[in-house]
């Protein structure tokens, strides 16, 4: 590259010869600098201030969230044959996996709070007024998504409780009268949460919610341009007459303070309390308690305040009235008045609802710790969880059973010679018998056992079908106390177990 | 207008601005070299992620049986076995059936081969007209042995380990690196 040569009395920071000639290059090409000046020097009136982080700190987020997200999909498969697993693969056996995950789990967690704090910061500081109804607007479209990511990703993994907490969620819509068991439908893709709901949810979480949020962020970004920063509460919102600041060095420096507080809080949780991961989703266990992860515990428990008639009311003109008060703010509250303290109405109602929220949050985790039996079956599964947690990982078997020994070998090899092997009838009985009064519930699936009821897988080793078919008829005491149900097997019922679950080892 | 000159232009002003201009650049300076420090350690994580799979230990098969070693004693051509092997694939473990060739060797000891081409890895056929193994993608010819006789191939067909338990004819499968001339191990 030919350049002409720089003016040797140009400060150092301006670069050697090259890198301006670099620079110049590109800049004739794209007009960048235009560009970088136009967002950095972004007049602030009242100047630069820690009130104003929120918004660039939510956007911080997303991106962590986009790039450790990105990273998580070349591991995982969106179905309910493989989520679990692959999950599984990634929190316990691919390098920096549980920290990538445990980064993007708590990142949801940190999204939810610093929108949260970008609400309340707008509102009491009444910067959704002076001509800013579509920015509020897209706003609020923004926080609803942000919302449905958190859904949507709760039930990607496929343990326990992403698959109960998530049948409840989907549950609800269902409240509502008339298109209620529509949505539902539509958002399982049928009537009971499966495979299709995974892929649903997958589309949902990684292509459409994001695209969407991609083009509100610009949208938001635009208008808020537009219409420039409010500033302080004590400034006019459509014609500010304080004196500004441009939003570079300050105000980019106090932004990237809390990008970096975010870090190392993110970090610091990733590295020390990894995200968890729970056993698979088991649709048959009857004792599974759901809960939903804490940023729906208030809505959750909300919920759990309104039965028969008064659901309408609870969970739809509530709702309703505190939406429509939220989504259309800048067109109730019109006056250019801005400091809380001269709008007690507006912030008496943001208090009631934020407040009311919280105390939800609060009533729901004192209400199950208070409660023995739930109490108890919450300490189970988190028990279950950790119990999984140690385990190490096992590989999804593919194709026909893998054989051992030599002997094994040769015979599998003529079997795979002649076709597949074929399970036998009694084995298919079985396991018939066995899913269809829910052992696994309780035993595990395949009967591997579970802390709540013993190991089944090989019980021929141990018991005759005469020893379990008298067990069955006269239950020891242990069995009843554990709430083993009184089962009505035939003795073919009962070799069929056995060959199911000797199967299973 | 052209954009040297404007640089110049701005150089030129008061010595004001001149400093405020520095100490701009110098923050901003500061801020590009953080940023770029913490992404650099944040992309640290993400490289490791997403370079696992290279660097996952590859998976030992355990060994396949052939059958008796009386059963291969009067073999005269390369016999096509079926073998069936149990291979990490990512989080899964398929068991899948791959062919190899028993042969004899120049001294008549039994030698098993792979069928994997060591120029581009097709499937390489014995061929019972020319009594040799040939390549049907790039006409790589090898004896009945395995030894290079003709084509693109770098080197002969790879033999793999094999042991003898119990009368039994045993074979750890492997896949080698293609392309190179001598026999390497990648998985």
């Amino acid at each position: 590259m030919s350049e002409p040569t720089p003016d040797s009395t140009a400060p150092d920071s301006q670069g050697s010869a090259s890198q301006r000639g670099l620079r110049n290059w590109i800049e004739q090409r794209t007009g960048m600098n235009g560009l970088l000046q136009e967002a950095l020097d972004e007049p602030i009136p009242g100047g630069a201030r820690y009130a104003y982080i929120f918004g660039s700190g939510l956007l911080f987020v997303f991106l962590s969230q986009v790039i450790t997200g990105v990273f998580l999909a070349l591991y995982y498969v969106p179905s309910a044959d493989h989520a679990h697993t692959t999950v599984a693969y990634i929190a316990k056996e691919v390098a920096a996996g549980s920290f990538l995950r445990s980064l993007h789990v708590y990142g949801s967690s940190a999204m939810v709070i610093i929108v949260l704090l970008h609400i309340s910061q707008t509102f009491l500081y009444g910067s959704y007024k002076g001509r800013r109804e579509l920015l509020w607007l897209s706003g609020t479209v923004l926080f609803a998504l942000v919302m449905g990511m958190a859904f949507t990703g709760y039930l990607l993994p496929w343990d326990q409780k992403a698959y109960f907490a998530t049948a409840v969620g989907t549950n609800v819509p269902s409240e509502i009268p008339v298109v209620g068991n529509v949505v539902k439908e539509v958002m399982r893709g049928g009537s009971e949460l499966g495979t299709l709901t995974i892929s649903r949810f997958f589309v949902a979480h990684v292509l459409m919610i994001p695209g969407l949020i991609f083009l509100f962020i610009g949208t938001h970004i635009f208008l808020f341009r537009k219409a420039g920063p409010a500033g302080p509460m004590n400034e006019d919102s459509f014609h500010p007459k304080l004196p500004t600041q441009s939003f570079y060095p300050r105000q980019l420096l106090m932004d990237l303070g809390l990008a970096l507080f975010v870090i190392v809080i993110l970090g610091s949780l990733a590295l020390l309390y990894p995200a968890v991961l729970g056993p698979e989703a088991n649709p048959a266990d009857t004792q599974f308690l759901p809960r939903p992860e804490w940023y729906y515990r208030s809505l959750f428990q909300w919920l759990k305040l309104w039965t028969g008639s008064s659901v309408v009311v609870g969970i739809g003109v509530i709702p309703l009235i505190v939406v429509v008060l939220f989504v259309g703010l800048p067109f109730i509250d019109r006056r250019a008045e801005r400091r809380p303290w001269k709008r007690p109405l507006a912030v008496g109602l943001f208090a009631l609802i934020f407040g009311g929220l919280i105390i939800m949050e609060g009533w729901s985790y004192y209400a199950d710790a208070h409660d023995p039996a739930v109490a108890k079956q919450l300490a189970l599964q988190d028990r279950q969880t950790k119990e999984y947690m140690q385990e190490p990982f096992k590989p999804e078997r593919q194709g026909a059973p893998l054989p051992t020994g030599p002997a094994a070998t040769a015979a599998s090899v003529a079997a795979l010679g002649a076709g597949a092997a074929v399970p036998d009838d009694a084995v298919a009985a079985g396991q018939e018998t066995f899913e269809s009064h829910a052992c696994n519930a309780c035993h595990g699936a395949g009967g591997a056992g579970t802390p709540m009821a013993p190991k089944l897988a090989g019980i021929g080793k141990k018991r005759t079908a005469e020893q379990l078919f008298d067990l069955f008829n006269h239950p020891t005491a242990g069995m009843d106390k554990g709430g083993m149900p009184h089962f009505q097997f035939t003795q073919d019922d009962v070799k069929g177990l056995i060959a199911y679950l000797d199967s299973q080892q | 207008m052209e954009p040297e000159t404007s640089t110049e232009n701005e150089v030129e002003q008061g010595s004001k601005e001149a400093v405020l201009t520095a100490r701009r650049s110098f923050v901003g300076i500061l801020v590009g070299v953080g940023t770029a420090a913490v992404g650099a350690l944040l992309a640290v994580p993400l490289v490791r992620f997403a370079l696992y799979p290279l660097f996952a230990r590859a998976t030992n098969t355990g060994l396949s049986d052939l059958g008796s070693v009386d059963s291969f004693s009067n073999l005269s051509a390369p016999l096509q076995k079926m073998i069936s092997i149990s291979q990490r694939d990512g989080w899964r473990e398929s068991v899948s059936e791959k062919p190899v060739y028993v042969v004899k060797d120049a001294q008549g000891r039994l030698k098993v081969l792979s069928t994997v081409c060591p120029h581009l890895g097709c499937e390489v056929p014995w061929n019972t007209q020319k009594q040799q193994f040939f390549c049907p993608c790039h006409g790589s010819a090898f004896a009945a042995d395995g030894t290079r006789i003709a084509g693109p191939t770098p080197r002969g067909l790879d033999s793999l380990d094999t042991t003898v338990q119990n009368g039994h004819l045993m074979v750890r499968y492997q896949y080698f690196r293609q392309l190179v001339p001598d026999k390497e191990v990648v998985g």
